[in-house]
């Protein structure tokens, strides 16, 4: 028997090399794709190249990404939220409407519907916790009862589909101002919604590295068992998950209402599952516990390339939604490509 | 030892009279009284279904009581969550350890404890924690990064034990810490069990291993179908009692009575056997042991 020198490594387990640190981290998959998808279309569509259409491009991609940021942190906290598509149009209707009906200033509505909307949050959460049942249900059922609420009340309101205009009312100007607005940075047009977007990109991502409170989604995602036997407040964290998909909706919601003056009751059902999308293109497990918000904010880039690249190339834009299901599912692979070499000890 | 007529006449930190659980029809756990003192190890044996699990679910913090009563410190306390059963210094090694495989090392070892400079997290001193932690331990983990889910079973129980006397302030609970360990990582933990003694907090040890626990225990107790059978002080006990109690003292020897008709040692020609072709041994559909 030979006595090895008592070195305390154990020599079985090598360091990773860097690129496969590298390759482990959840946005590579979502780097690739966008990487890939700049390249097709740059080759394949001249307008793509203008400078001036990256302001188009980002805006495009920051009416999902605002949504997809939250979408994705719901994500890793082990959560669906299939209500997020409505959510944003009952946002602005809850704004419209009260602030309409009662001939109020613009704020007073846009207050409401900030509570509205975190209240929504924070009744999906509560309403899991309560009942045991999947998220997937519990927000299957508020997605219904909201798309319905909205036209029902929207036509018992205003008399149609659509809320009724407020571009005449007190505040609506500052408020244009706040939410829709748009300023040049030499030839570029950004929209007030890309700066929101990228703000909303840092927090979020910061929240979940570097505060105790990301550490807390991802246990609750992960193993929420777990995390709760070792004191994790499992069921306010992911009350609080919901209430920022709230939040976003609110954010989404009050854009869109002041952008187009008034808000359709039918729009933002199936726009859930481009938020979804972008998340998993983004590297966010189905199961919880792992992703990324960057990846999510790259996968919501991708959807806005792809949906201005499509009909700058002059492609049929009816093809939109098979090239996004494609991506979603060669990111998905990547992904996982990618995990598993990463992973590989 | 000398220290022993001092210990045993403080006041204990943890206090449990006729505690009893019921999940709907079953009662998991009945008129259960233990007292842990800090600075001593008490063991809780039993076999499976013993109500082991449940007695340290209802001293974490992860179920409530329902009848009888459960002080720490002389205060009468309901733990409404694990949250609240660590404030109050009681940590706990998971028998299923509580780590979230996908998690790193050192996210899994500060997770509900993390060390912050103001509102973010404080992550080279909780790296620097958790390796140098892990290597008293006996482990080396070159890579705290890593996902907990990658490494080996005996890492991942060191990582929880590791977790769990770093944070355990008054009083540590380890469920079968050493179920999935080889000998010699058996022997860190039972070290561990005494260094926690020895730095004054109450243990908590459950086993089904008396060798392990007469190792270290101070206090003996042993339930069996939800009740305490056994409750005696290290000076009343010696091991081969304790494992005569354990294995349930007089079936133990009518199964030992019993098995000497089976001739251990006895070999056979090999046969090939028909799927059902092994016959019931004798007297066993009657069923009496």
């Amino acid at each position: 028997m030979t006595t090895v020198t008592a070195t305390p490594t154990d020599d079985r387990v090598a360091v990773r090399p860097l690129a496969a640190r590298f390759l482990g981290r959840p946005e590579v998959g979502a780097l690739i794709g966008a990487s890939a998808v700049a390249v097709l279309f740059f080759s394949v569509a001249p307008a793509f190249r203008h400078v001036a259409n990256v302001g188009t491009i980002l805006y495009g991609s920051s009416t999902i990404g605002i949504m997809a940021v939250a979408v994705a942190l719901l994500m890793i906290g082990g959560e669906f939220d299939l209500s997020a598509g409505v959510a944003v149009t009952s946002s602005g209707l809850a704004a419209a409407h009260t602030a309409w009906y009662f001939g109020l200033n613009v704020w007073a509505g846009i207050l409401f519907a900030l509570v509205f909307s975190l209240a929504i949050g924070a009744f999906n959460g509560w309403l899991l916790f309560r009942t045991g049942l999947p998220s997937f249900l519990v927000t299957l059922g508020s997605f219904f009862v909201l798309q319905g609420a909205n036209l029902a009340l929207t036509r018992l309101i205003a008399g149609g589909v659509s809320s009724n205009s407020l571009n005449d009312m007190d505040g609506f100007n500052s408020a244009k101002a706040v939410f829709a607005s748009s300023f040049t940075l030499g030839s570029v047009t950004v929209e007030i919604p890309v700066v929101y977007w990228a703000v909303l990109t840092l927090i979020a991502s910061v929240l979940l590295l570097r505060t105790r409170y990301g550490n807390w989604i991802f246990s609750a995602g992960g193993d929420p068992a777990a995390a709760r036997a070792v004191g994790v407040p499992v069921v306010a964290t992911k009350i609080a998950l919901f209430m920022g998909i709230g939040f976003c909706a609110w954010l989404m919601g009050m854009h869109n209402l002041f952008k187009y003056n008034n808000v359709q009751s039918g729009q933002g059902v199936g726009n859930e599952f481009i938020y979804i999308i972008a998340a998993v293109i983004g590297g966010c497990l189905l199961t919880g516990g792992y992703g990324s918000v960057v990846g999510a904010t790259v996968g919501a880039l991708i959807f806005g390339m792809t949906q201005l690249g499509i009909s700058y190339a002059g492609w049929d834009p009816d093809w939109f939604k098979t090239f996004l299901g494609i991506m979603l599912i060669a990111a998905t692979l990547v992904n996982l490509y990618v995990k598993k070499k990463a992973d590989a000890r | 030892m000398t220290m022993q007529g001092e210990t045993r006449q403080q006041d204990p930190i943890l206090e449990l009279k006729d505690v009893g659980k019921r999940y709907g029809n079953i009662h998991a756990l009945r008129g259960v009284n233990i007292t842990v003192r800090q600075g001593e190890v008490t063991c809780v044996l039993g076999d499976n279904g013993a109500g082991k699990s449940t007695l340290i679910k209802i001293v974490s913090g992860l179920h409530d009581y329902t009848e009888g009563s459960m002080s720490l410190s002389g205060i009468v306390r309901r733990f409404g969550s694990p949250r609240i059963a660590q404030a109050l210094g009681i940590a706990t090694v998971y028998q299923d350890l509580a780590l979230a495989p996908l998690m790193s090392v050192w996210r899994n070892f500060f997770l509900a404890n993390e060390i912050r400079k103001g509102p973010f997290l404080d992550i080279p001193t909780m790296k620097r924690v958790c390796g140098e932690e892990l290597t008293k331990m006996g482990i080396v983990i070159p890579d705290l990064d890593r996902a907990v889910g990658s490494l080996s079973g005996g890492q991942r129980q060191v990582i929880a034990i590791a977790r769990a006397i770093y944070f355990g302030a008054r009083v540590i609970i380890l469920d079968e810490p050493t179920a999935a360990l080889g000998v010699k990582q058996s022997g860190v933990v039972l070290k561990y069990i005494a260094k926690a003694r020895d730095a004054g907090l109450g243990v908590i040890f459950i086993t089904h291993n008396p060798h392990h626990a007469y190792l270290v225990g101070n206090h003996f107790v042993i339930l069996k179908l939800g009740h305490v059978v056994l409750d005696a002080h290290r000076d009343e006990l010696t091991l081969d009692q304790l494992t005569a109690e354990m294995a349930g003292g007089d079936e133990l020897a009518e199964l030992s009575h019993e098995l000497r008709g089976v001739q251990p040692g006895k070999v056979v020609a090999p046969h090939a056997v028909e799927h059902g072709g092994i016959p019931a041994p004798d007297g066993a559909p009657s069923g009496e042991a």
